[in-house]
């Protein structure tokens, strides 16, 4: 099936090339830290110690998971109307989880010792579970995606075989998100991430951007392509994103609740910081204004059926939420759980550009692996449609 | 003529043999730890701890003399940037030192003292818990080694230690050694360090440099053992530890 991504329009190979090329941009910059150092190519310090890679490590596991929305109610409760959008979950979900392991691996200070990760397998570490998962994760999506196209491809249901794996999946993408949290949430002198809350917050950040996600990459394949993944199973995820959003809003209520009824000042120290400044240092304030206003704007659109179900203000809505998401969770997360430091002192931070054009070149290895994984589906089932049509697949 | 499959089989089972002798031999050269041979000198001790009497240090020069010692023994580079600067021993005020638990009203003496930090050593150190290949481990002596030389500079066991004594090498750290002690190796860009409670002098019988360089302001000793001296002043003394809440158990004292 892979001569099918060889095929393409010259947009196709624009597209192809620009992310090679950005590919190539982030390795020189990723090979400029090792000889120059961190003080330089990145915005980090002693006191925040990770940032925006460890960001998006979180943030792309999540969407990631949260290809488990589709392949869930579809295979598991057999719901038609994401039969055409599973495959679309399940390779997005490939290319999330390599984009979320590359963020970890440029974050190593020695990326020729990241062996030592099996060499010296340390199970109370849960780096080395975040590995195990992720790794197990990928394989079952690849597998299960690239299984199911193949039986399509050539008019087969899907062997039997793969129904144990697509169950496993299914319980594997709460996992690796829940891992992701346990980085976070065990560490005894980080008040800002040590809640009980952090796996399910995350999930429900998950399950609002990773739908929002896939609804604007599914209006691009329709826009360019002759595969409909369908108007209905959109307007669902739109409304799984929306009840994930309110969830997502309720538990940082819940957080603002526990931080400042308890009035503890290690847990209300880095909300301040995000929201209002602390001790003068207000670095995050406009960036968490903006992330706020984009989340009540996609809720306002979400919220009322007629501007979910209008394509424009749906793209409009899923975009809001996506970027809202993606810069708390992306980035203000991580920076927020370093500040105050150990003494009581706030050391702010920010991204460099070296580090952004490296992140820059990690998201463009997952797009290129989305680009031609969603080639070779789109192509079968573009041939799918029209040879069969009204057959094989459901039409609204 | 030796067909293909022939090649390809014979050539299968001589890598078997390759990959199998080398793993016996691994195994066979690989010895635990515990079993090398100790230096008959090397200082006896299950849990090493450290008291520092606070009050003894009066002029800026008796900080500066203990924090030399050791940084100039480690080859510790010389950093200005306080954001990126390596740090195995420093100062702080009271109130940075003890956040949270730093008292208003206490003398006008403490609140201006300055208080040497530097790795805790906990008994229960998060770092160890979370570094993902054990280059930061406990060794049998209660001691928080650090292998710079297995780190891989994933700077999680920074997030994990809630006393900001790690400290990641964001700079060359051999272009900023002034002068370099050729006994103790460098490190290189991409590690984390600390100190190591002067493991390569406890284990020749030697005490670690600050205590040396203290001249009797900092005590060392086993905090396990009821005799030392390290138990006697702590039973003496008025002494506090930074974040105890945090069930970390740190193993240095502060006498004030």
């Amino acid at each position: 099936m892979l001569d099918l991504a060889l095929k393409g329009r010259p947009r196709y190979w624009i597209w192809v090339s620009f992310l090679i090329t950005m590919i190539l941009i982030g390795f020189i910059c990723w090979m400029r830290e090792h000889h120059v150092g961190a003080a330089v190519t990145t915005g980090l310090s002693r006191d925040v110690s990770w940032g925006f890679h460890v960001g998006q490590l979180t943030f792309f596991v999540g969407v990631a998971a949260s290809a488990v929305l589709v392949v869930l109610p579809y295979y598991f409760h057999n719901y038609k109307t994401f039969g055409r959008i599973a495959v679309i979950g399940e390779f997005l979900a490939v290319g999330c989880v390599l984009i979320a392991m590359l963020s970890v691996f440029v974050i190593m200070g020695q990326p020729s010792r990241v062996w030592n990760v099996i060499l010296h397998p340390t199970p109370h570490s849960i780096i080395f579970w975040d590995m195990v998962v992720l790794i197990t994760y990928l394989s079952l999506n690849l597998l299960c995606g690239w299984t199911i196209l193949h039986a399509e491809k050539k008019s087969a249901p899907p062997p039997k075989w793969i129904k144990p794996f697509i169950y496993w999946a299914i319980l594997w993408a709460p996992s690796i998100h829940t891992v992701t949290a346990f980085l976070y949430a065990g560490l005894p002198g980080r008040p800002h991430w040590m809640t009980a809350l952090q796996a399910a917050h995350f999930l429900a950040t998950a399950f609002a951007a990773g739908p929002s996600l896939l609804i604007i990459l599914s209006m691009i394949i329709k826009k360019i392509s002759k595969f409909d993944p369908g108007q209905q199973a959109i307007n669902k995820l739109a409304e799984i994103a929306t009840y994930a959003l309110i969830i997502h809003l309720f538990f940082i209520g819940l957080e603002f609740f526990t931080a400042f009824y308890s009035q503890i000042p290690d847990h209300m120290n880095s909300l301040k910081y995000l929201y209002v400044g602390l001790e003068g240092h207000s670095g995050m304030v406009s960036w968490m204004a903006i992330s706020t206003l984009l989340a009540f704007t996609g809720l306002l659109i979400f919220i009322f059926p007629p501007l979910r179900k209008w394509n424009v203000t749906k793209l409009i809505g899923a975009v809001c939420i996506f970027f809202s998401i993606w810069m708390d969770k992306g980035f203000a997360f991580v920076v927020s759980g370093f500040i105050p430091n150990p003494f009581d002192r706030v050391t702010e931070a920010w991204i460099a550009l070296n580090e952004f054009l490296v992140a820059a070149g990690v998201w463009s290895v997952g797009a290129l692996v989305i680009t031609v994984l969603y080639k070779i589906a789109i192509t079968v089932k573009e041939k799918a449609v029209f040879d069969k049509y009204g057959q094989k697949q459901i039409v609204d | 003529m030796i067909s293909r499959r022939d090649f390809l089989k014979i050539s299968a089972f001589a890598s078997l043999i390759g990959l199998g002798g080398a793993i016996s031999i691994n195994a066979l050269e690989k010895k635990p730890g515990k079993n090398v041979l100790k230096d008959i000198n090397a200082l006896k001790g299950k849990r090493w701890a450290m008291a520092i009497d606070t009050r003894k240090f009066k002029t800026q020069e008796d900080f500066e003399k203990v924090i030399r010692a050791c940084h100039k023994n480690h080859n510790v580079p010389e950093i200005a940037n306080p954001l990126h600067e390596v740090k195995w021993i420093w100062t702080d005020d009271y109130e940075h030192s003890f956040p949270g638990t730093a008292e208003h009203y206490i003398s006008k003496d403490i609140k201006e003292r300055k208080f040497l930090l530097l790795c805790n050593h906990c008994d229960n150190a998060p770092c160890t818990r979370v570094c993902p290949v054990k280059a930061t481990f406990k060794r049998e002596d209660g001691i928080t080694m650090q292998d710079m030389h297995r780190c891989i500079g994933c700077k999680f066991c920074m997030a994990g230690c809630p006393y900001g004594a790690r400290n990641y090498n964001f700079l060359p750290p051999r272009d900023y050694i002034k002068e370099l002690n050729p006994e103790y190796p460098t490190r290189t860009l991409g590690v984390v360090e600390k100190c190591t409670f002067c493991n390569q002098r406890i284990d020749k019988g030697l005490l670690p440099y600050c205590v040396e360089a203290s001249e009797g302001k900092i005590i060392f000793g086993d905090l396990f053992d009821m005799n030392s001296e390290i138990r006697k002043v702590l039973s003496e003394n008025i002494v506090i530890r930074r974040k105890v809440e945090l069930g970390t158990q740190p193993m240095v004292f502060y006498i004030i």
